[in-house]
């Protein structure tokens, strides 16, 4: 187990995939975009961007699909991640 | 319904058709999400009620809980919790957010509602 520089990046993968076993997955890391703001967070990792398709946001309103995701990182939203913009689709049109 | 501030949040959305939680004003935006929620509403000339949730912590907090919802910017339309500054963008793009307006019956510009859809294809 060696440590990694993106401790909140990779909780936040292993919880998506546990909980909704996406067919695609992309974490984005948009903190650098957001360095003017200030908010005094050492090494980053504090906006990220999901992109996340998985079966089981099938039949969801937006609404839902956002909250069950928010849902799942509620530790993580909570600390130090300020903002998670998600981008959240189904399998099914 | 323990938290005094969701009766205020609540008088605020049962007293005005659209309202945007947000940090600022919808002249000065504090924030890049607020910006673009608010830059929008106001491009599409909907009259909504700005809340500045910076100015007031409680408001700051229990709009998270009212809302079961963590992050801001928050619009409501007609009491009706829509969604934050991605919902809001996605719906803009794909017409959903026009549809949802002319239900609610609210006076918006199509032409401008177009215009962002022409731009962004």
């Amino acid at each position: 187990m060696g440590e990694t520089m993106t401790p909140v990046r990779d909780s936040i993968e292993a919880k998506l995939t546990e909980a909704f076993a996406p067919e695609a997955l992309e974490i984005i890391d948009e903190s650098e975009k957001h360095r003017h703001h200030g908010h005094g967070i050492e090494g980053g990792e504090t906006h990220f961007k999901v992109v996340m398709r998985a079966p089981a946001f099938n039949g969801m309103s937006r609404v839902a699909r956002s909250r069950a995701v928010h849902g799942i990182l509620k530790q993580e939203l909570a600390g130090r991640v300020h903002a998670l913009s998600l981008d959240l689709t189904g399998t099914q049109a | 319904m323990t938290d005094p501030s969701h009766e205020t949040i609540k008088a605020d959305i049962d007293a005005n058709d659209v309202v945007l939680f947000m940090k600022g004003t919808k002249q000065a935006p504090q924030c890049g999400f607020s910006h673009r929620v608010a830059g929008v509403l106001r491009y599409l000339d909907i009259d909504f009620k700005d809340v500045n949730v910076l100015e007031n912590e409680a408001i700051r907090n229990g709009i998270k809980t009212f809302s079961d919802w963590p992050t801001i910017p928050q619009l409501y339309v007609k009491g009706e919790f829509v969604g934050g500054c991605d919902i809001i963008t996605e719906m803009t793009l794909s017409g959903e957010l026009d549809s949802l307006l002319t239900d609610k019956g609210i006076a918006f510009n199509r032409e401008a509602a177009d215009k962002i859809r022409e731009a962004n294809a």
